[in-house]
């Protein structure tokens, strides 16, 4: 089995570092919101996941993009990673996002574009994953998975610019809010400095477990490989 | 006026707390599910290698 590289294991140090000092930053630096309490420091995390969603759909789409030039399937086992982060953020992101709006919206969900966007955007990569396993062959799934993802990919930008081009109640960070938007607030310098700090390790994150993610794919690939050997 | 009738910042910590929960639960059950499964795809590879070594 190959080892684990040393950058990698570097990397694992500096995200759990990054981290815990993200968590100190959200618990016990940034303010609370004067009106909409503690709840509103679930944001920065929210947020932070969500932006990790949409990095991890378009870094498939463009290994999608590159798997169908070159042929190679590593961008196939990239692309695939990358959707499963995405997913699995995504997921998160809804889910917070629907507990902070219990208390300021007195709702858990809502059919507001964004909301409804995001959920689009959600079940369309949970399909891209239940068609991929149901494929056996690996180039056909490979190529399959390559088009999808860069067709999927549409669901992103739509999602991201909902809040802003239809009538939402979803407040926007950067940017105007719509005038029905319930639960926005002008973030003060502390504020400002979590959050970004926020987005920063989430990325970091991201990249960590990609790279975690790509390494357990190669390894199926591998164990698929001989498996086909063992049945040709 | 009616901010001199606010009593600070709403009571929300039950949903703050929920919120982080669901957070680190979803990070930590992924983490989980990836080292279940390199674990098994291991084992699946080292059964698979002394097979092909037995076959050869």
């Amino acid at each position: 089995m190959d080892k684990k590289p040393g950058l990698l294991t570097i990397l694992d140090g500096v995200t759990i570092l990054l981290l815990l000092v993200a968590i100190g930053m959200v618990f016990f630096f940034a303010p609370v919101e004067a009106v909409m309490g503690l709840v509103q420091k679930v944001f920065y995390f929210h947020v932070a996941s969500a932006w990790v969603g949409m990095l991890g759909f378009l870094v498939a789409a463009v290994a999608g993009v590159v798997y169908l030039v070159k042929g190679d399937r590593k961008w196939d086992i990239l692309g695939l990673a990358a959707v499963e982060i995405g997913l699995a953020f995504t997921f998160i992101a809804t889910v917070t996002g629907s507990i902070w709006a219990r208390p300021i919206w007195n709702t858990w969900w809502t059919w507001d574009p964004r909301l409804t966007t995001t959920t689009i955007m959600l079940l369309i990569y949970a399909a891209y994953l239940m068609l991929r396993s149901g494929m056996e062959d690996p180039d056909r799934r490979a190529r399959f998975g390559a088009v999808y993802a860069i067709v999927g990919f549409l669901s992103v930008p739509l999602t991201f610019f909902s809040a802003r081009l239809f009538r939402t109640i979803h407040p926007v960070v950067i940017g105007t809010n719509q005038p029905g938007a319930q639960g926005g607030f002008d973030m003060t310098g502390d504020m400002l400095l979590v959050f970004f700090f926020s987005l920063f390790t989430f990325t970091i994150i991201f990249v960590d477990l990609l790279w975690h993610r790509a390494r357990l794919g190669a390894l199926q690939d591998k164990v698929e490989q001989l498996k086909l050997k063992f049945n040709a | 006026m009616f901010y001199l009738l606010q009593e600070g910042p709403a009571q929300t910590t039950s949903y703050f707390i929920a919120g982080y929960a669901v957070i680190f639960g979803v990070m930590a059950l992924y983490l989980v599910s990836l080292i279940v499964r390199r674990r098994n795809l291991t084992q699946d590879l080292e059964t698979l290698q002394e097979l092909e070594k037995s076959q050869s």
